[in-house]
């Protein structure tokens, strides 16, 4: 087993795909739109294509961590995408300072000002989408519905919770200091490449130095056999979709001071499409088994480096939409058995 | 005769429940808003549900069948996108009715030859063709597309009066889905189609071993969902004279909703059409109640309609685990 080839070695790494892919458009963007890798300073920050990628995938590469560790468990998340609008809704309601007895007006609601202390906002907001995970983990480990139904219902469900907290309306903030999660600059990189960094060390802490990790990969390939090997798998699934909410959570709060507003019905939209893309890419099954958070990362950090290199070339937005269901149909086959059947044939042909 | 009348109880236990839960939400509903009462009211609730009925319809064979679609609402959107671009060219509608049916019919037969070849969960594979479907539908049209064609106004604005009753009309359109209703149930109750799909729902290894079509069936099923989502698109493209992608976001779970509320099972093997009726009516006369009310936001229609899936589904745990130990 030792003398496995380089070639099998790197075939069987599941970092290959998504880096393969990154290197791709990369390359691709070197010919055909160079001005994608210009990166300027200014104002002491790097601005450029390539920190965009970092800054804009950051959202995604926060819920694809989270959605790695639900898929991991062999369920899915499709309620992403609404638990990102409840925490955005949830922080902009708490900051708004129009919330007390004073009369509303323009002057009122436009005070860079806030009517909850900041720490407090954060720890409500990313309570709000973890109890959300909460609830999708109860459902599908208590109540035993399949994952996907019991998402589902959050995912129509959580759009409109959301414009119930917001009273139906988009609020737009203008608190200074929450800008800061979206739009500021540590040591000139934007802060969310360190949130990010800073969720997935915590991730990985969890799943790779405590048994947590081997626990879900258990879990994914047979709950029943890990149950009668006496492993909780009811608290395995209900911890990962947990964290999968406590992700949403982050990246809500990342969104919404991006765009400085929050709107029920468009936060956090076709997330959870992009999440499962990412995970995909990682090479994590969707049947749950091994997987791997960094993976999961850099297949978020593809998603959006083909997004703007597509906004890049001129294509119509619109058409991305279209174009990112057959990039994910593309990628599920090439993991499918039929696939790895094909190209197994083809190498062990060259080897003899 | 007790025991069988207690059997024949718990078998359709669901669907008592449910036929139940309608008419006293009718009954409270006709309390609170007399004006509910009107018999107009209640064609209403098939005027304005058609294409959710018609969704559902397609959604319930496929859930019976095991799997689940999550692309009718995109394809909804792409085909009142699709027919109200063509009619805009000047397209006849006789042309453009029968080819979105043919799309919706080839749609459905890529997805379920997707996940019957290639061995991708339903669920995956139908929401790539649920975005696919709106991607598509964006790239036709940014905005929404308004019909003119005479022919689709004739269908959309001539009522046809219910004999008997005074005063209480339908529109054409609105006949689709029961017509389609009564032939789904007829399909699925009385044909050895019907039988397989059941069969695969309740155990499709079983249902290979024993000879009967699987992949055929199983492809179908999805064709038939695509063909009730075509459907679905050309009712609701008529009935709003327009098409726009962003049409019938989130009906994926209405169509889910409703078969579960039917007594539908989600692990595919049991359910019944007629029940699948029920729960769009349901469904429709909590909308209507919110629309009398008149204060209360449409939000609150997603969430009890979430709310109550919920309940069903916790329902049918109860009533399937009794059958189980009764037998």
């Amino acid at each position: 087993m030792n003398k496995t080839s380089l070639l099998d070695r790197i075939r069987g790494n599941r970092l290959t795909l998504p880096l393969a892919a990154l290197v791709l458009i990369l390359v691709f963007d070197a010919f055909y739109a160079p001005s994608f890798f210009k990166i300027r300073i200014q104002d002491g920050h790097l601005y450029g294509n390539l920190i965009d990628v970092l800054n804009n995938g950051a959202p995604l590469a926060l819920v694809a961590l989270g959605m790695t560790l639900v898929i991991a468990t062999g369920g899915v998340d499709l309620s992403v995408g609404a638990v990102i609008a409840i925490s955005a809704a949830m922080g902009a309601v708490l900051i708004n300072p129009a919330l007390g007895n004073e009369l509303i007006s323009n002057a009122i609601l436009t005070r860079d000002a806030t009517n909850t202390p900041l720490p407090i906002i954060l720890l409500a907001t990313l309570a709000a989408g973890s109890l959300c995970g909460f609830w999708n983990g109860f459902l599908v480990s208590r109540a035993r519905i399949q994952p996907i139904v019991a998402t589902l219902i959050l995912m129509v469900a959580g759009r409109g919770i959301a414009q119930l907290i917001t009273n139906g309306q988009i609020m737009t903030i203008y608190y200074t200091p929450y800008f800061w999660f979206g739009n500021g600059y540590i040591l000139g990189l934007p802060v969310s490449i360190y949130i990010v960094a800073a969720v997935f060390l915590l991730a990985w802490v969890l799943v790779r130095k405590t048994s947590i990790g081997m626990f879900i990969e258990s879990v994914g390939i047979n709950a029943k056999a890990s149950f009668y090997s006496g492993i909780s798998e009811k608290n395995v699934k209900l911890l990962a979709y947990t964290f999968c909410g406590f992700c949403a959570a982050v990246a809500g709060l990342i969104l919404s001071s991006y765009v400085h507003s929050a709107d029920g019905n468009n936060n956090g939209l076709n997330y959870e499409l992009d999440a499962i893309l990412a995970v995909v890419m990682g090479g994590t099954l969707m049947t749950g088994g091994r997987f791997s958070l960094l993976a999961s990362v850099i297949g978020a950090m593809v998603i959006w480096t083909f997004a703007l290199t597509v906004y890049t070339l001129g294509v119509p937005a619109n058409a991305l939409l279209a174009a990112k269901a057959v990039l994910v149909m593309i990628v599920i086959l090439l993991y499918s058995d039929v696939a790895k059947r094909l190209t197994g044939r083809l190498f062990r042909r060259k080897g003899a | 005769m007790a025991r069988r009348f207690a059997s024949l109880l718990i078998k359709n236990g669901t669907l008592l429940i449910t036929f139940a839960i309608f008419i006293l939400e009718y009954f409270i509903g006709g309390q609170l808003y007399p004006a509910m009462k009107q018999p107009q009211v209640f064609f209403n609730l098939f005027i304005n549900n058609g294409s959710l009925l018609l969704v559902s319809i397609g959604m319930t064979l496929v859930i019976i069948s095991g799997g689940i679609d999550l692309s009718v609402g995109g394809l909804l959107a792409l085909t009142s996108v699709a027919s109200a671009a063509l009619l805009k060219l000047g397209v006849s509608p006789a042309i453009v009715i029968p080819l979105m049916i043919v799309m919706g019919i080839a749609f459905g037969g890529a997805m379920g030859s997707i996940i019957h070849f290639l061995k991708v969960q339903p669920f995956i594979a139908t929401l790539m063709g649920l975005f696919f479907a709106r991607g598509l539908a964006y790239i036709i049209s940014l905005r929404s597309v308004t019909i003119t064609n005479s022919f689709y106004k004739y269908l959309a604005l001539t009522p046809l009066h219910i004999p008997f009753l005074s005063k209480v009309y339908i529109y054409i359109p609105t006949l689709v889905a029961p017509i389609m209703l009564l032939a789904a149930f007829f399909l699925a109750k009385y044909t050895r189609f019907g039988r397989t799909v059941y069969a695969i729902g309740n155990n499709e290894q079983s249902a290979l071993l024993m000879g009967l079509p699987v992949t055929r069936t199983k492809i179908s099923v999805y064709v038939f969902s695509g063909l009730c989502s075509a459907l679905a698109g050309i009712v609701f493209s008529i009935s709003l004279l327009a098409g726009y992608g962003q049409f019938a976001t989130g009906m994926e779970l209405d169509a889910i909703a409703a078969a579960v509320i039917g007594g539908t099972l989600l692990t595919g093997g049991v359910g019944n059409i007629f029940g699948t009726l029920f729960g769009v009516l349901i469904s429709g006369t909590i909308v209507s109640i919110l629309q009398f009310n008149g204060t209360l936001s449409s939000w609150w229609t997603r969430m009890s309609v979430g709310v109550l899936t919920l309940i069903f589904i916790g329902i049918q745990s109860f009533f399937y685990s009794r059958e189980r130990r009764s037998q």
